[in-house]
Parts: C-alpha cells; structure tokens; sequence
C-alpha cells in the first residue's frame, strides 16, 4: 500500500474515533431522549464515513455506496420510530428525561 | 490534504459543539453540519450516489425531522432552568478531554500493521448496477425495513378513541 493511502486511512481513522467517542459520550451521559437519538446519529455517520474512506481506498466504490444507501434507508426509519417513540412518551409523562422511563421497571 | 484536515476539524468541532451546547435545535443543526461534511467527502471520494443520499436525506429529512419533534416537545421551564445547566456543566465538562484521549489513543493505532486488501475492482462499475443486479436481497429487506417504519409511524400516531393518554 502506498504511503500517501495510508496517510489518508490513518487520518480518516483518527478522526472517525473522534466523531464516534462523541456520539458515544453524548449517548451516556445525556438524559434528553432527542439528544440520545442524535448521539446515535452522530455514531451512525463515524460508520458511514469509514464505510465510504474504506471503499475508496480498495476502489470498491459502487459496492460501498449500496451499502451506505441502506444504511440511510434504514437510519431513516429507525429516526422516524424512535421519534413516534419519544413523542408518545412526552405525551405520556409530559417529559423527555430518560430517568423518568421506570413504568417498565421490574 | 489541507482541505480534507479542515473539513475533519469542522466536522469534529460540530459534532462537540451539538453535544455540549444547551438547545436542541443547535444540537440539530450540528448534526447537519456534520451530515453536509460527511456527503462533501462522499462526493470527493467517488460515491456520488450515496453523496446525493445523504446531502438530501440525511443533512434534509432527517433534521426537518428532529426540528418536527423538537418542535412538538416544550422546553423546560425557568425555574428548572438553572439547576439543569449547573448539572449540565457538570456533566459535559469531561468531553473535550474525553475527545483529545480517544484522538491520542488513536493515535497509538497508526502504527499497527493493518493489511488492507485490494480486492480486483469488480466488473460493475455502476452502483446502480450492484444495487439492482448484485445485491437484491438488500432491496428486499429496505422494503421490509421502509414497510416496516410506516407501519410503526402509523400504530404510533394514530388517534386513540379510549383517550388511553
């Protein structure tokens, strides 16, 4: 492998690390059902970003973008669910605050 | 690479400032910002298709979205206000060191010898083509997964006679 490749993988790398560290971070540490979701997102794009670095540098494009369309396909739906979810919740306990999520607890 | 370096740094300070910053309607435009970051290197690396995908899905629907949702949730009142930015604070005060420690720590990943394997460049070229002809279980299953969400938005939003709220 080339040197000026490896240089973009590793720099792509660092990075995605650091983009998934904050939707990890955000998704443990916030009690806000939305800002978990978008926590998720932000996950979800450190993947995606790998996906596409990874598929260019094999010259594997056309495979890694099916790929990448049904991710977002299915990170579309996930979003629209997990919202329907949040909003029946807010509905229901008139709050967005996870610790308030121990109707279910057993 | 100096532009891919900035785009990352942009993309990184977007995604830090959407997590720390109090309203979620920032939080929302950071994501876009990161998404429209994301589809920019789509189209710098040679995947256009999934670049148009995620611009006007992702960076467009998506936020429009969690803009419909927050719009439908009421912030938290004034006297709430302060003791949750105190523990707010609190709370967010270890992310910038959290991000430099996982860069660091990646840092210490350059060096392992990771192989990545050429692969021939397959006979399809066009990802029309691999979607279509090569991976048509995948379309299968986005159609479940799409039938799927519908179904769940439509049990979710429908209108209880019972008054079950």
């Amino acid at each position: 492998m080339s040197g000026d490749v490896l240089v973009l993988f590793w720099t792509f790398v660092i990075f995605i690390i650091m983009l998934c560290a904050t939707g990890v971070y955000c998704m443990l540490v916030t009690r806000n059902m939305i800002k978990v979701l978008i926590g998720l997102e932000i996950l979800n794009k450190g993947v995606t970003l790998l996906f596409v670095v990874i598929g260019h540098i094999t010259k594997q494009e056309p495979l890694v973008q099916a790929f990448v369309i049904t991710m977002i396909v299915i990170e579309v739906v996930l979003i629209v669910v997990a919202g329907g979810v949040i909003l029946s919740v807010y509905r229901h306990d008139e709050s967005l605050d996870v610790d308030n999520l121990r109707n279910l607890k057993g | 690479m100096i532009l891919i370096l900035t785009l990352l740094v942009i993309m990184v300070v977007a995604a830090v400032w959407g997590v720390m910053v109090r309203s979620l309607l920032k939080t929302a435009i950071g994501l876009a910002v990161v998404s429209a970051i994301v589809s920019i290197f789509m189209f710098r690396f040679n995947s256009p298709l999934a670049a148009v995908f995620e611009l006007s899905v992702c960076t467009g629907l998506i936020t429009v979205i969690f803009l419909s949702t927050i719009g439908l949730t009421k912030p938290i009142s004034g006297e709430q206000l302060s003791s949750v930015t105190k523990e707010r604070l609190k709370r967010y005060r270890y992310l910038p060191l959290w991000i430099i420690c996982s860069g660091v720590m990646a840092l210490f990943l350059v060096g392992l010898p990771i192989t990545i394997i050429f692969v021939q460049r397959t006979v399809e070229t066009d990802p029309r083509h691999v979607l279509w002809n090569l991976r048509q279980l995948d379309l299968f299953g986005q159609i479940i997964i799409l039938l799927a969400g519908g179904f769940g938005a439509v049990m979710l939003f429908k209108e209880r006679e019972d008054n079950e709220w």
